[in-house]
């Protein structure tokens, strides 16, 4: 490897040389001015604009013959109205790329310079300044007026009996959620979020659940704060002293105060320090430095505070006598594929448990950030199922997928789902097996 | 005043000095080797990209852990991406571009003797190398450089537990970014001042060349975007230090639930992009500025539609305020706010295409030297006008949705925005290199480096366009465990490919630049008969610029091919003739 640095350096002194030489050579052999363009290098340069245009254009051309069916048709309805608003923006903008570009290559080529011809004086003219300030204001009209169409099509309210799903996002997989038979999700919140309940829904037991697991932690941290060496050394100098002041202070002063300790308040301050010796002996002790003991009691602090949040929600009811805790019991969780019903809309609730996520679903034409604390929505309707799909594509392995397209950490790469749609009744019949929330731990 | 040079020490001439000409020379050289560093990060991603998990043993040398068994390591790819990102946007085309042309080019085609304060811009200098040094240094601290791109979108970046290098490499990320924005306000002020009041005598607002138009309205956007820049990452370090919760809420990670409530990521988004898009046109104006300097000058025109250029050149830079949400059309705002955004962003492109078609008429009947500064500027005509187009695609909120955040957004902002820019800053170095050095570059050299980077930069960032309309996100580590991504993944090597040519390319540059400025031909006073100013000057730098009494202007910078005069330029120094209409 040194050998192989070693031979790029060389290689490297030897080409600075050689380009010097270059340098030198080309200054001397045309004997003249580096600003003074010669007729050659004119003719060369002016040429070279015309080459590059065709094989930029040709490239262009080829790009789009090749790469140009860019992905499967929309499985989504609103998709093919964004397809076909792209279609003509890519038609229109590939046309003025192709005419402006053939001006300033062509015009580079042609107007090259010649010492017996003087530029034509133009410095303005107010028409052409007209014409070509209004022709694209009106183009951009249209393309203003038709793509606010789509959108406002694309992103208006989801009707009333559409299909909602949760997408949840988090670090780095994708859960989605189905409301259960009352058809609608139970609320969520972060500060209940376990490992049995990873989107936090709220019932009595997710409570009970989350404050258990809280316990748990805070009684783990203070166990190992009550066995810190240094600080049971301390408190055992501590605990000396005061059942043996004279040894410590070898003044009498406290006699007195010593022989008034109560003989029970003794007797706890003996078990307390037999006990210390115990732990100092046994080995349980550990030594922990300054800065761990105080992020332990930090933690602490902040598990208490967790626990208050808790603590503080409150159950409402939601009509019909129906508890807000009740709802989310029945709610379904699927993990890593997820199904949608054929000609149905689609309302996508998305949420985030740690950072920005973007929920991209390119076969429906659909995309929208994931952000935590604040849900966002996108509304599609299925157009085609995923076997018609794989008839189309001529690909039995071709699969919808839902990726992540905002960075969120190393593996953000690697966060997808897959989607299928399928038939109504098909769709009914994987529902009914997915887990329900709740009964997965009773 | 008369000739007030005098013998100056080492460290006051070449280090804290107060010259503009050689504080542009500082940007320009500092912005290089940054650029170089941010190339080479492409580089080294795109072996990445371009060959999935392929083993380069060369890697593991350079890199070390970033590299084990010579593959990439992820969370490296991800810092590298974001670095480059910063330090081209920031370093190399924001400080690089206005840094070195508005410092150079300012006082001399104004007629002034320097800026109006030469300390500030000194104190503007060094904030920029200090600024640059830290971002450098987050490379090698615990966890890796900030990593969560060049946007730094929180909650990432606020929790330093979501990934490694959210850690103390976004600190200094943020730290690096304040110290720039000082760099870039003290800068932009000194330049706003400067034109408004150090304009020599005869030289209206209206006289002006355009370069000083693009530069004057630049430091315009820079002075009222940036401190938006600092409050969001005042803001952001008070989440990640203080437990404030601007940007947090609902957050469970780490398996704790924390403690913020109430904040929104999405108030982070609207205060990036309110610096974030006026940013781009702080990139691009300069570029715009100069290539219309180079255009006229090298076509022997005048630039065609002067008023109408300045016009497009102040309605870009106050439409680009009010188009920042285009970014965020996706983010889950209200549909209706993104329309009006919708509105908005396509207006610029009025002012762009006037842009546009008033480059071309300069050419058209011209009588074009083809040097490499004119190469390059016609170059960025063709990069201004293909970039553009596809950015009519993005601002159309209902198409952004299926390309939002892919390749597609990657090969449109690199083409308009990257390539544009930096054909801007190369034109301008082979334009004024005899203005910076009083030598000349390589012109063979010159035309060797355009034709490798135009055709690369067309080679690598076209085929995106493609690669992201089929639904290839951007910041993947690796795509290949994706099916749909298949019919596309033969682009990825030959994108590469090109990535690595263009960028060897680059070296036959940097040769000509560093060997010209020792043993270039030396430089006549007024190489490429141009009108403005700064040719008037002599080609040894002196301090003050004129040795005798500041030059007195009587024309418009475009005189070029008058009929009522045989030459085909007029210095704007030369009086109207009698008769003779003036501009």
């Amino acid at each position: 490897m040194k050998l192989l640095i070693l031979l790029v350096i060389v290689v490297g002194i030897i080409a600075v040389a050689q380009l010097a030489k270059i340098y030198q050579l080309s200054a001397r052999l045309r004997g003249h001015r580096e600003e003074e363009i010669s007729e050659a290098d004119t003719r060369l340069q002016g040429s070279l604009w015309i080459v590059f245009m065709f094989v930029l254009f040709g490239t262009t051309i080829w790009q789009f013959v090749r790469y140009g069916d860019y992905l499967p048709p929309s499985a989504s309805l609103h998709g093919e109205a964004v397809d076909t608003l792209m279609g003509y923006n890519l038609a229109l903008v590939i046309f003025v790329f192709f005419v402006v570009n053939a001006l300033i290559f062509g015009f580079s080529y042609k107007y090259r310079y010649n010492k017996n011809r003087k530029a034509h004086f133009f410095p303005h003219d107010t028409r052409l300044e007209v014409i070509w300030t209004v022709i694209p204001s009106i183009v951009l009209a249209v393309i203003i007026i038709y793509g606010l169409q789509t959108w406002s099509e694309m992103t208006g309210q989801a009707s009333d009996d559409s299909l909602r799903v949760e997408l949840y996002s988090k670090q780095f997989d994708w859960t989605a959620r189905y409301a259960g038979d009352n058809d609608e999700f139970g609320s969520t919140n972060f500060n209940l979020i376990t490992p049995l309940n990873p989107l936090g829904i709220v019932t009595q037991e997710g409570i009970d659940q989350a404050l258990l697991k809280i316990e748990d932690k805070i009684a783990k941290l203070n166990g190992e704060l009550s066995v810190e060496k240094g600080h049971l050394l301390a408190e055992k100098v501590e605990l000396e002293r005061s059942l043996h002041p004279s040894d410590d202070h070898g003044h009498s002063d406290h006699d007195d105060a010593h022989h008034e300790m109560s003989e029970g308040y003794k007797n706890n301050l003996e078990t307390r320090l037999s006990a210390i010796d115990d732990l100092l002996d046994s080995g349980t002790s550990k030594v922990m430095t300054d800065a761990a003991y105080e992020a332990k009691e930090d933690k602490i602090y902040r598990l208490k505070r967790h626990r208050q949040r808790i603590l503080e929600l409150k159950n409402y009811e939601v009509g019909e006598a129906l508890d807000a805790w009740e709802i989310g019991k029945d709610d379904r969780i699927v993990k890593s594929e997820f199904h949608l019903p054929i000609g149905r809309e689609i309302e996508f609730v998305f949420r985030s448990r740690d950072v920005l996520h973007s929920a991209f679903m390119p076969h429906f034409r659909a995309q929208m950030n994931t952000v935590p604390g604040l849900p966002t929505r996108f509304k599609i309707e299925t157009t085609i199922t995923t076997d018609s799909m794989r008839t189309i594509l001529d690909n039995p392995d071709f699969n919808y997928i839902l990726l992540c397209n905002k960075v969120c950490g190393s593996a953000h790469f690697n966060m997808q789902m897959t989607i299928v749609v399928e038939t109504q009744e098909k769709y009914d019949a994987w529902l009914s097996e997915q887990k329900v929330y709740m009964a997965e731990k009773n | 005043m008369g000739n007030i040079n005098h013998k100056e020490s080492f460290v006051s001439k070449y280090i804290f000095t107060y010259d503009h000409k050689m504080i542009s020379k500082q940007f320009l050289i500092t912005a290089i080797v940054m650029g170089i560093l941010g190339v080479s990060m492409s580089i080294l991603f795109r072996l990445q990209l371009g060959w999935p998990g392929e083993s380069f043993a060369i890697l593991e040398t350079f890199l070390g852990k970033w590299a084990p068994g010579g593959v990439l390591d992820r969370n490296a790819y991800l810092a590298l991406v974001t670095i480059h990102g910063t330090i081209m946007v920031f370093f190399v085309l924001t400080a690089g571009l206005s840094g070195t042309f508005s410092n150079l080019l300012i006082p001399l085609q104004i007629g002034a003797r320097d800026m109006a304060s030469g300390f500030l811009n000194m104190l503007s200098y060094w904030f920029f190398v200090i600024s640059c040094v830290v971002m450098v240094f987050s490379l090698f601290v615990e966890g890796g450089a900030a990593s969560g791109g060049w946007t730094i979108y929180p909650p990432l970046s606020a929790l330093p537990q979501a990934m490694p290098g959210s850690g103390m490499g976004m600190t200094l990320w943020l730290l690096s970014m304040t110290l720039f924005v000082v760099s870039s306000l003290l800068g932009s002020l000194n330049y706003i001042v400067t034109i408004i009041n150090l304009r020599t005598k005869g030289l209206s607002m209206t006289r002006l060349p355009l370069t000083i138009w693009a530069f004057f309205v630049t430091a315009i956007l820079g002075v009222l975007s940036f401190p938006v820049l600092v409050s969001a990452i005042v803001l952001l370090l008070m989440d990640r230090m203080m437990g404030t919760a601007f940007y947090l809420s609902d957050i469970f990670i780490g398996g704790e639930a924390l403690d913020a409530t109430g904040g929104s990521p999405i108030l982070y988004q609207h205060l990036f992009w309110f610096l974030g898009h006026p940013e781009v046109y702080i990139v691009l104006l300069p570029a715009l500025g100069i290539s219309s300097e180079v255009i006229a000058t090298n076509s022997r025109k005048p630039i065609f539609g002067y008023k109408a250029m300045v016009g497009s050149i102040i309605a870009i830079g106050f439409l680009s305020f009010i188009v920042w949400a285009h970014h965020m059309f996706v983010t889950g705002m209200n549909p209706f706010l993104g329309s009006v955004f919708v509105f908005t962003t396509l207006l610029i492109a009025i002012p762009s295409a006037v842009k546009a078609f008033n480059y071309i008429t300069t050419l058209w009947r011209g009588n074009i030297r083809l040097t490499p500064a004119m190469l390059f500027s016609i170059g960025l005509v063709s990069t201004f006008v293909t970039g553009g187009l596809t950015g009519i695609i993005l601002a159309d909120s209902a198409l952004d949705v299926t390309v939002h955040d892919t390749y597609f957004v990657v090969g449109h902002f690199h083409i308009v925005m990257g390539l544009s820019a930096i054909f801007g800053m190369f034109a301008g170095v082979y334009h004024w290199f005899s203005k910076m050095f009083g030598r000349m570059m390589n012109t063979k050299m010159g035309y060797v480096h355009f034709w490798f980077t135009i055709v690369c930069g067309y080679g690598v960032f076209f085929p995106m366009h493609f690669v992201g309309l089929a639904g290839a996100p951007r910041r993947y580590y690796d795509s290949t465990s994706f099916d749909f991504l298949d019919s596309v993944a033969d682009l990825q090597p030959i994108i590469s490919t090109f990535a690595i040519v263009g960028a060897l390319a680059q070296l036959v540059f940097l040769f000509n630049f560093f060997y010209s400025i020792f043993r270039g031909q030396p430089a006549t006073q007024n190489p490429w008969k141009s009108n403005t100013l700064e040719w008037t000057t002599p080609v040894e730098h002196i301090h003050g610029n004129w040795p005798g009494a500041l030059p007195e202007v009587h024309r418009w910078a475009y005189d070029y091919s008058n009929p009522a005069h045989d030459e085909d330029f007029v210095l704007q120094t030369t009086p109207l003739k009698d008769g003779e209409v003036g501009h």
